[in-house]
């Protein structure tokens, strides 16, 4: 996985609530045995109409917007399925930070596995992102992980907070389950006294 | 000892590791597989020369993908990205050692469904699978929910997943519901009540006299929903009913492990004075058979009522509206039962069992189904299928005009080849209405399978009641 330290990018605005996953990667493209690939397809049917053309008013089709690794968006992104082909067409378009008010559970996970940064904000702070990015490509900002903080085109600065692990994991691109095997011993453990109260499991 | 909710006491019994930093490894009891979330994590493993740490709790199956007609045993019979991850998931199966269900066996079917009927899937446990329907478990007081596919490398390793606890949430159904109304509409009333993000960061347990009095068919209806509501997972305690649905299966422990695992199951309920962080109740009564309007599933309103406005929301919710109403081709103030529908799909993990199947030959029993409409019903596992057959459903379903499918996930997502197309608008018993979910410009209103019958008959949103 990538590290995600610091990162200086366009915003793409997207105020809709409830981004749902079969959106972000609908089903038809997670017919893959790869994780590679998928931007090509990401927000297909908002972003490209019935007969394959892109849909000129589709945010991430606008010129300011093709190359954003910031998304800015509603509440509750990423709800419906566990499919983290949803993460993976986000950062192989490009993509590295969301922030939004909210996210859903298992797609909050997913991101973090694939050095996506994903940024809960109260939603005043949102609003106030979402009309920064609104500006355009010239409307860089600013996502500092080890600082906890984003730094708008205007130089205004939002702290946010992020789960310690996960921000180490981040930070230095680790592997999971590498750092879950050196527990290996507690695990074992864990299994022998499990198998003596509950052998029917 | 302070009072524990049911979530606490599995939760404590399954914490492998905690670190400083509240980290917590959990230890996973069950884990299930279809094709098209593992791939990847199998192919992690052999890039990293790693094994599946307990093959003989990893079980696998074939759903999204498979069609549902005859001759699907025949690769040639699919398109040739679905047969890809069939013969990968194989091939997975076999080179690693875990129980495998291919598309030839009876057994086949949708891996919620499969799962507890093969009983693998008893309480107390903890389980997970590539699916967010996985909540469904947690009808037998399993701790039960989806991950992603780096996740579900992580359990094939190491048999734990890196997890912070969830909040508590308690949903009561208090009274008894009318009749006509089912768990789905229970499940959905929910959803209508909380939205979507109503659960995030909890997990939910369903309690009340109307849960209570539900099928182990229905409380897994309720469960399914729950990653709908936004929550981690749904919980419902076990009790006798559990108990009598899990004896005997193929994987339920027997003899004196039988009365060793009943005599913990039947610790495993809230304490008196528990905490939970959020409670929602609603009373049976009050829950009227219902159905979807717009493109999330919170978009529920009784059968009797009319297609909102933008205008009777606030917020983000004001555009969401607009445009749900547009894409679903619905005018405000529309009666609900006013809405023609041009094909009916019944089944999926939500509402593909048994109990299910019945509820749908009650009401269609001695009718046809509308002119020119699509019907299908796709039973839950080749086991659902046989004991359809075996009750006589299967002939009333042929004799109405429904197609009598084979088992796998079908038009709920529309992976296979059964699909709505653009402008098609389904009475659906699936879990999501999202833009395109059942097919690229589909229309989707989700209800209950009476509701489904009902609409198959009349060909439009149609109360149940009155067919009854």
């Amino acid at each position: 996985m990538d590290k995600f330290e610091k990162l200086t990018g366009v915003a793409a605005p997207m105020p809709m609530i409830n981004v749902d996953t079969d959106m972000i990667i609908p089903k038809q493209f997670l017919k893959t045995i790869k994780r590679s690939g998928l931007g090509k397809n990401l927000f297909d049917e908002m972003r490209f109409d019935d007969e394959g053309r892109e849909r000129p008013d589709f945010v991430l089709n606008r010129p300011q917007y093709r190359n954003a690794e910031i998304l800015v968006t509603g509440d509750n992104f990423g709800c419906g399925s566990s499919r983290e082909h949803a993460p993976w067409a986000l950062l192989d378009f490009g993509i590295r930070c969301i922030v939004a008010p909210g996210f859903a559970d298992i797609f909050f996970n997913n991101c973090f596995k694939n050095g996506i940064l994903p940024v809960v904000l109260p939603q005043a702070q949102v609003d106030m992102l979402m009309k920064d990015a609104e500006k355009g490509a010239n409307a860089r900002m600013t996502v500092d992980l080890d600082a906890q903080t984003i730094t708008t085109s205007d130089g205004e600065v939002i702290g946010f907070e992020v789960d310690a692990f996960k921000k180490h994991c981040l930070l230095e691109g680790l592997d999971d389950i590498g750092l879950t095997l050196e527990k290996a011993a507690a695990i074992e453990s864990f299994e022998a006294r499990a198998a003596a109260e509950r052998p029917w499991v | 000892m302070s009072p524990k909710t049911l979530y606490d006491k599995i939760w404590d019994a399954h914490l492998a590791h905690q670190a400083e930093d509240g980290t917590c490894l959990l230890y996973i009891d069950r884990h299930l597989v279809h094709e098209v979330t593992s791939p990847q994590a199998f192919e992690g493993l052999r890039m990293a020369g790693r094994k599946v740490h307990a093959p003989d709790k990893t079980i696998a199956v074939p759903d999204h993908n498979v069609p549902t007609t005859p001759g699907r045993e025949d690769p040639a019979n699919m398109t040739e990205d679905s047969a890809i991850q069939v013969a990968a998931l194989d091939r997975n199966a076999r080179d690693f050692g875990i129980h495998y269900y291919p598309v030839s066996d009876i057994r086949q079917g949708i891996v919620h469904i499969v799962g507890p009927e093969q009983g693998w899937t008893l309480p107390g446990m903890t389980v997970v699978c590539g699916d967010s329907h996985t909540a469904t478990h947690g009808a037998f007081g399993a701790l039960a929910h989806g991950i992603g596919t780096s996740e579900v490398e992580h359990v094939l390793a190491t048999q734990t997943l890196i997890q912070r606890k969830a909040k508590n949430m308690k949903v009561e159904i208090t009274g008894r519901l009318a009749p006509g109304v089912t768990a789905k509409d229970i499940t959905l009333a929910v959803i209508g009540r909380t939205g979507t993000a109503g659960g995030t960061g909890h997990v939910i347990e369903y309690c009340g006299e109307a849960i209570r009095d539900l099928s182990m068919e229905g409380r897994m209806t309720v469960c399914n929903m729950a990653i709908e509501g936004g929550a981690r997972a749904g919980l419902i305690a076990p009790d006798e009913k559990t108990f009598e649905y899990v004896k005997g299966r193929p994987h339920a422990p027997k003899g004196a492990q039988w009365e060793a695992a009943l005599a913990w199951w039947k610790t495993l309920y809230t304490d008196d004075g528990a905490h939970f962080d959020k409670v929602v109740t609603i009373a049976a009564e009050d829950i009227e058979p219902v159905v979807t309007w717009g493109t999330s599933p919170e978009d529920v309103l009784p059968i009797s009522a009319r297609v909102p406005g933008p205008g009777d929301f606030t917020g983000g919710k004001v555009e969401a509206a607009k445009r749900s109403l547009e894409y679903m081709g619905l005018e405000p103030g529309t009666p609900l039962t006013d809405i023609k529908v041009d094909t009916v799909f019944i089944g999926s993990c939500t509402n593909g069992r048994i109990e299910d199947l019945r509820a749908v030959a009650e009401v269609v029993k001695g009718r046809k189904i509308a002119e020119g409409m699509r019907a299908m019903i796709v039973p839950g596992s080749g086991l659902v299928r046989e004991q359809a057959e075996v009750e006589g459903l299967a002939e009333i379903f042929t004799e109405a005009g429904f197609e009598w499918r084979l088992a796998g996930c079908s038009m709920c997502l529309a992976m296979n080849p059964d699909q709505l197309a653009p402008g098609e608008r389904c009475a659906s018993t699936s879990n999501r209405n999202f833009e395109g979910r059942q097919g690229r410009g589909g229309r989707t209103h989700l209800m209950s399978p009476a509701m489904a019958a009902a609409a198959a008959i009349t060909g439009r949103l149609t109360d149940v009641r009155e067919l009854m």
